[in-house]
């Protein structure tokens, strides 16, 4: 039986500081989380980070410890969340979530927190000085930065096993993960319009590189969890998406996947030739005729070969249950979404124009570029196609969508709000961010898997949270109750 | 076919009624679309960046993950 399919987002947004003589990213990156966070900063605790370690069961050559730059701002949210600077970018990191709509939520909320951000920004900036932040994944010149899913593995399935059935997964699953974007890069070959921000930046099949030749499936095996459990699969091959049934469906099929070959149940090979030319192939075909060669269903389209996932997902689900993926009424809505979209994609991609971003904003810029007659290569578009991402509520044209009733919503945005302070109550994270809401002063650090409080008297006690789904609501809620300090809190874990 | 077998049931009339209803109601939601479309981009143009070639070109990231 496939372990529960915890599951987290991380987005590296774009950043611009406007109006600076000399404008720094990583100053700007910091300037948001500082202006965020306004009381007291907790440290992120890097002891058990390891990105360096391989999946493949090895260490790189000359390994580097952690790109750790430890003078930057790195803060962990009352909602579990991981706020910080990464190569240049401000990077929101959910909780971990047990569901795809929960992941969509505290994704969402994410969003929000960069708003309030910029508005908190500018009250420390110089007049006619402003912080723009974008959720994309390249600038149109070369540059891409990530938007990574991580999901909770069994540490049992072979690596391998993993590889050959996720390549064909993540070459075809574009045609509705992608956040579309116009012209190609990286030495791709040139088109108008792609389906997929990302696939032009993807140069091997498997490896550990997520800045450079970047792989399809990557292999950092960093579990931020009991490591003789678990693995953390790290997906970088994703776009960050607007559109919450983009997010959702990414998020609900994938863990759907992953259950599927952790319980062997995938039970032919789908393989596919050359998946690196292949991934680039279909993201630039938003007909979504472009054919890949599949072991074991010949050539054959992105979306048949989407259909054979789905298959198998409902056969999966009629046996074995969706149990491990969230609540039985967010799989079975997984699974209905995931049949529409692809019946949509093959009848007549545009009646997703807004469910999924690359349709939306492709149905935008041809609405925009047939009132004014406008070729694809003019700025006009290249600027609405960037503004798209605009995480200001005022100049988002995505939230100009949203406020003109033109894209279907899964969440509320009052819960979204409450997602911006509240933890999620079904994993690790409700312990996590209660009790920083609770503590702020007395933690002393924070990770992903422990938890360091200095409770008044030496030593400072480390409290280690190897298992995700413990610490949920369920488990401590009673606990907290019945505890009004850390000192309390320790004693009665430590008793236990 | 079932759309079909359920527009088969009225009488003749009342059939070329419906079928009238349903192509004065669909050209004046293609009209309403439209003009949809067209006040949406016109709000756009009200928030759009003033200058999209130094936009373009100004948009530059360092590379990240």
């Amino acid at each position: 039986m496939a372990v529960p399919k915890i599951v987290g987002i991380e987005t590296e947004y774009g950043v611009s500081l406007r109006g600076a003589p000399e404008p720094n990213p990583v100053v700007a990156s910091s300037l948001l989380i500082n202006g965020y966070v306004e009381q007291r900063r907790i440290g992120w605790d890097f002891e058990d980070e390891s990105p360096g370690r391989d999946a493949r069961g090895f260490a790189r050559d000359g390994a580097q410890p952690p790109e750790i730059e430890t003078h930057l701002v790195n803060a962990v949210l009352t909602n579990g969340a991981r706020y910080y600077v990464d190569h240049a970018h401000p990077e929101y990191s959910t909780p971990e979530c047990a569901d795809p709509l929960e992941a969509t939520l505290f994704d969402k909320a994410g969003e929000r927190i960069l708003a309030r951000s910029m508005e908190a920004a500018r009250r420390l900036l110089p007049a006619g000085q402003e912080i723009v932040v974008y959720k994309n994944n390249s600038d149109g010149k070369g540059n891409s930065y990530g938007c990574h899913e991580n999901y909770l593995v069994d540490r049992n399935v072979p690596f391998a096993a993993l590889v050959r059935s996720l390549i064909p997964w993540f070459v075809t699953r574009q045609v509705f993960t992608g956040a579309g974007k116009i012209g190609s890069e990286n030495g791709a070959d040139p088109c108008d319009y792609q389906i997929s921000q990302r696939s032009d930046f993807f140069e091997e099949e498997v490896g550990l590189e997520t800045t450079l030749k970047r792989p399809i499936v990557n292999t950092r095996d960093e579990p931020h969890a009991d490591p003789q459990k678990y693995r953390r699969l790290h997906v970088i091959v994703g776009d960050a998406n607007l559109c919450e049934v983009a997010t959702f469906l990414k998020v609900g099929a994938t863990a759907i996947v992953l259950a599927m070959i952790e319980d062997g149940f995938i039970d032919k090979d789908l393989s596919i030739a050359s998946p690196v030319a292949a991934i680039r192939a279909v993201s630039h075909d938003p007909t979504l005729q472009s054919t890949v060669d599949c072991t074991s269903l010949g050539r054959c389209t992105a979306i048949e070969l989407q259909w054979e996932f789905l298959r198998l997902a409902r056969k999966y689900a009629d046996e074995s249950g969706l149990d491990c993926c969230g609540p039985e009424a967010i799989g079975t809505l997984v699974l209905d979404r995931w049949e529409s979209v692809l019946g949509a994609l093959e009848s007549d991609p545009s009646t997703l124009d807004g469910q999924l971003d690359w349709v939306t904003k492709l149905e935008l810029l041809r609405a925009y570029a047939d009132r004014d007659t406008l070729a694809w290569n003019n700025p006009k578009l290249e600027l609405l196609s960037v503004q798209y991402h605009d995480v200001r509520p005022g100049r988002s044209l995505y939230e100009k969508l949203v406020r003109g009733g033109r894209i279907e919503r899964l969440l509320g945005e009052d819960d979204v709000i409450a997602a911006m302070a509240d933890p999620p109550v079904s994993t690790r994270a409700y312990f996590r961010g209660t009790c920083l809401a609770r503590w702020a002063d007395s933690v002393v650090a924070a990770n992903w898997d422990s938890l360091v409080l200095d409770v008044g008297v030496e030593p400072l006690r480390r409290i280690p949270m190897m298992e995700p789904t413990r610490g949920s609501k369920v488990h401590v809620a009673e606990l907290f109750g019945q505890v009004s300090t850390p000192r309390q809190l320790v004693e009665r874990l430590t008793a236990n | 076919m079932a759309e079909r077998e359920r527009k088969q049931k009225p009488a003749p009339k009342e059939r070329e009624e419906v079928v009238d209803e349903e192509v004065a109601s669909s050209s004046e939601r293609g009209e309403k679309l439209k003009e949809d479309i067209d006040d949406l981009l016109d709000e756009i143009d009200s928030v759009l960046e003033d200058n999209a070639e130094e936009f373009v070109r100004s948009y530059v990231q360092k590379g990240g993950q």
